[in-house]
């Protein structure tokens, strides 16, 4: 398959620190991939190498054919970005800043005013066409970003975490916009810290410290990575519990999820002994993508 | 073309909306003009003085009349001990003391050298350098007076007839106006780019921006080019206080005063356009801006004649666009002279704006860290 985005080896280095590391990424057109792993784990570091804007430190990386460190420039036409950060002038209108940015990526005059309703349709921006940006909800400010970003219509779309401090309904909302958009043919390379959005991908990688330590899709990564049996127990006190099964030696794994228990066995016929050991209900469970994250998360530190 | 139309149009209308900024454009020429214009006067005249007159004569009284004619010397204080003059100098209540011995008319009478002491304090060197030259021209004159009453026919063996040109009246405000121009510009134009432009990298926009395919030098021409036209905006201001307010006349061509300041707001840019290069942020970008504007200030010949610099600091001068500038425009405004004589001072400002736009362009680089 031709992939739209591929590393190799890609390392980037602050003194001493090594953000991330020597990894390996392919990205297969019209995918929505997404990029997951903790806080400092290096996501926002290889989007912005991948766009072009930090150099690598080691190691290479294409982006629909061309070289990352070389022609960065050739890139820029093609791809959008959304920084984690909000980045848009507040003290334009959400008009006026899809405008400019329109007149950025050299949208003859002709087609603008057509592009702009394009954008403000799809980011569902109708109504606040006159606002002042500094005026919007940050659920409202996430839109006009991504607005912005594929007003140049973009065969690849980066967004760095782009939902994070907005409501339940605008993620619903921007995921929507994204899928859409993804459907259209737009790859779309997303970082999350939410599992649904995590779901509606179609590829996932998770790295820790930098490195790459899972890539596969969601059904793949839930049916592979817990080797053993999922259940959940139903206990008084689970924060106590927590403890003395993780000390089981039939237990792999014990995480906590709201006032239940998720246990990984090593076997189903360990169900009863658990059962009588706790004295409470145990029910085997789908693994949701959190129970793989939390796994793959402890898996890495041990 | 349509990337720099777009970063010109977003300036425009973000200053269109800074009200602020708005202001002080305008407000910075007036109030400075108007401030600095009137109080700044390098020609000190009104010292007070103390008068200590032992002799109590129609002759010590006829050059104590000599000094308040001056119009240098006030005398807001007689006195009958020394000791009196001393600690009025010392309180600061005055800056002269003017001390007649007790045998003044005597002397004068017989034909000797009579002697007057003028105590001065010289902590103000402008203040001391006033009254020291002014008694010491009244001294002479006074003699000359003295030795042609004595002769009868007299005749100077030397006249010197000095002509002041270009500002016969000595106004001090013809030669400061322009100055002060030149300051409020450079002031604006240092500060406000070197801000514009790191303040898109505080609020990340300008990452926003690296990641587009917009060129560095397009987005420096946009950045740029509404300054300018600020620029020209205050200086108009400035003309207009000038001329209305302080009768400064123009002697030589508008139009030559418009171009020429052309490199002097393009050499200003070019500095804040590095500043904001290095600067990290909105703070650093001040201080460094603080940091050009004050040798500005004081090396450029607007505060003391570069003619008075040790020839290291004068050399050092050379490396500021206002000391060519004042040049420029002192010589266009007051002496009315054109282009053909001002050709040394705007080659340098050229060499000045192509240095340092060349390394600003070439250290931007659409990368972060």
């Amino acid at each position: 398959m031709e992939y739209v985005v591929t590393t190799r080896e890609l390392t980037r280095r602050f003194g001493n620190f090594t953000a991330v590391d020597r990894l390996n990424l392919s990205i297969a057109p019209g995918e929505i991939y997404g990029f997951l792993g903790p806080n400092g784990s290096g996501k926002s570091t290889t989007i912005r190498m991948l766009c072009g804007i930090l150099e690598p430190s080691a190691g290479s990386g294409q982006v629909l054919g061309y070289d990352l460190a070389s022609e960065a420039e050739k890139i820029k036409p093609h791809i959008g970005y959304m920084s984690q950060k909000f980045s848009l002038y507040d003290d334009l209108t959400v008009y006026e800043n899809l405008d400019f940015y329109a007149g950025v990526y050299s949208i003859p005059y002709r087609e603008r005013r057509h592009r702009i309703g394009e954008m403000i349709e799809l980011a569902s921006l109708s109504g606040r066409e006159k606002d002042l940006v500094a005026h919007l909800s940050v659920g409202w400010k996430q839109r006009l970003a991504l607005g912005c970003s594929i007003v140049a219509k973009p065969s690849i779309l980066f967004l760095d975490e782009p939902t994070s401090g907005i409501s339940p309904t605008s993620r619903k909302m921007f995921f929507t916009i994204i899928q859409r958009l993804a459907n259209e043919g737009t790859t779309v390379m997303v970082t999350t810290h939410f599992m649904d959005e995590a779901e509606r991908c179609s590829n996932i990688a998770f790295i820790s410290e930098g490195r790459l330590i899972a890539n596969d899709t969601p059904d793949q990564l839930r049916n592979q990575v817990l080797s053993g049996v999922l259940v959940e127990v139903e206990v008084a006190e689970p924060m106590q519990w927590l403890a003395k099964l993780e000390n089981l030696p039939y237990v792999k794994e014990c995480s906590l999820h709201g006032s239940l228990l998720h246990v990984l066995l090593e076997h189903e016929n360990k169900m009863a002994d658990l059962r009588v050991y706790t004295n409470s209900e145990v029910n085997p469970i789908t693994p949701s993508l959190e129970d793989v994250f939390i796994t793959l998360a402890k898996r890495d530190r041990g | 073309m349509s990337r720099i139309l777009a970063v010109l149009y977003k300036e425009f209308l973000q200053m269109k909306r800074d009200k602020l900024t708005i202001g002080l454009i305008f407000m910075l020429p007036l109030v400075q003009l108007l401030l600095f214009g009137y109080a700044i006067q390098t020609e000190v005249k009104h010292i007070p003085t103390v008068v200590f007159d032992q002799s109590l004569s129609p002759e010590s009284r006829e050059i104590t009349r000599a000094f308040t004619a001056s119009g240098y010397f006030d005398v807001v204080a007689a006195t009958g001990n020394y000791q009196q003059v001393t600690q009025l100098i010392d309180r600061g209540t005055v800056k002269v003391g003017i001390i007649f011995p007790p045998d003044y008319a005597k002397q004068v009478r017989s034909g000797d050298t009579a002697a007057i002491q003028v105590l001065v304090d010289a902590t103000d060197s402008m203040v001391s350098n006033s009254a020291i030259a002014t008694a010491n021209s009244i001294g002479l004159l006074k003699s000359q007076q003295v030795l042609a009453e004595k002769v009868g026919q007299f005749k100077a063996p030397y006249d010197i007839r000095v002509r002041p040109w270009y500002n016969p009246d000595g106004i001090t405000a013809y030669y400061m106006v322009p100055a002060i121009l030149g300051i409020i510009v450079t002031m604006t134009m240092v500060m406000m780019t070197s801000m514009g432009i790191v303040r898109e990298r505080e609020r990340g926009t300008l990452e926003q921006l690296m990641v587009t395919p917009i060129k560095s030098y397009e987005l420096m021409i946009g950045k740029i080019i509404p300054y300018i036209a600020l620029g020209y905006l205050q200086i108009t201001v400035a003309l207009l206080v000038g001329a209305i307010v302080f009768d400064v006349p123009i002697r030589g061509s508008l139009l030559e005063l418009y171009l020429l300041t052309l490199f002097f707001i393009t050499a200003s840019l070019g500095i804040g356009v590095l500043i904001s290069n290095i600067a990290k942020n909105q703070m650093q970008a001040m201080q460094m801006s603080f940091f050009i504007l004050l040798p500005s200030i004081l090396l450029s010949g607007f505060m003391f004649p570069r003619e008075a610099m040790p020839v290291f600091i004068k050399a050092l001068s050379n490396i500021i666009p206002l000391t060519f500038y004042l040049t420029i425009i002192r010589g266009i405004v007051l002496k009315g002279i054109g282009f053909a004589y001002l050709v040394p001072q705007v080659t340098a400002l050229l060499v000045f704006t192509v240095i340092l736009m060349g390394i600003s362009i070439m250290r931007f680089k659409k990368k972060i860290a």
